[in-house]
């Protein structure tokens, strides 16, 4: 298919495009936050391929490239956002962050159904909007790059100017605060712990 | 290993990319620690809910637009076939 379109074949190119578009639209949304944003975001990056895809080597997975390209143009669009002209989202050269800033796990219990009977539910959606959205940009952002798109630690810490220490302190963050959030509505209570006070060296 | 050791472990833990000897210590502990071992899964399934969820459906008026759009800058790139 990506041969065909790169061959000029635009049946190829635009079935290409229905294959890719909900992908880089759905991450495209979450990193910006709004329709608006998403909207120009994936139209800019799809031009971008039609300009740019005779570079593109076969080689490499197009789903990576294409996903890499809109993460940059959605970044750059929350850059904007917060008055940045340099590649980071931070002000300043950012301080070493410790794991004593990280909140520890409050509400703990195991959930009533499985990831694959709860993704089917529009409840679910909307669910997991609400707590990606309650994230600040800079935890939400470091969450969908390594663990919904699989960047690695050093393309996540390069992609957003910040050290590896930092996007794993973070990292850790995001994930903790959407678990705190998603298992207040999915867990169980009957089936709750209580946190557990690690003081002692096991 | 205190609350913050753990948490910094957990990550790593949840990633499968700690070495060896850590990794045991870790689970050594997860192996006695009831709430640990549940948030481990907490989060598991959390990060599995984002990955393999909806994606979002393109609205309407847009799809439409933005394959015009790409249609047009096609034909002016490739000339129109």
């Amino acid at each position: 298919m990506v041969r065909r379109a790169k061959a000029g074949d635009l049946t190829a190119f635009e079935t290409l495009v229905t294959n890719h578009e909900q992908r880089v639209y759905t991450l495209v949304r979450r990193i910006t936050g709004n329709d608006q944003d998403a909207e120009d975001v994936t139209q800019q990056t799809l031009l971008s391929v039609v300009e740019n895809l005779s570079s593109f080597r076969e080689e490499a997975s197009f789903s990576t490239w294409l996903l890499r390209i809109a993460t940059y143009a959605a970044l750059k669009v929350l850059r904007k956002r917060n008055g940045l002209p340099t590649v980071s989202l931070e002000a300043n050269t950012e301080p070493q962050e410790g794991y004593d800033t990280v909140a520890h796990p409050e509400y703990i219990a195991d959930w009533r159904e499985s990831p694959e009977q709860l993704v089917g539910r529009n409840e679910t959606a909307r669910l997991i909007d609400e707590a990606l959205n309650e994230l600040d940009d800079k935890h939400r952002v470091i969450f969908l790059l390594r663990d919904v798109q699989g960047f690695s630690v050093r393309e996540t810490a390069e992609a957003l100017g910040l050290s590896e220490a930092n996007v794993k302190v973070r990292l850790l963050r995001a994930r903790l605060q959407l678990r705190e959030r998603l298992t207040r509505a999915f867990g169980d209570p009957a089936r709750r712990f209580e946190p557990h006070r690690h003081e002692v060296v096991t | 290993m205190n609350c913050e050791e753990l948490l910094a472990m957990l990550n790593d833990y949840v990633d499968g990319g700690i070495n060896p000897g850590v990794c045991e210590q870790f689970e050594k502990h997860l192996a006695g620690c009831n709430p640990c071992q549940v948030v481990v899964d907490n989060i598991r399934k959390t990060i599995t809910l984002y990955k393999d969820g909806q994606p979002y459906e393109l609205p309407v008026q847009f799809r439409e637009r933005l394959h015009a759009a790409l249609r047009a800058k096609w034909k002016e790139k490739h000339g129109a076939k």
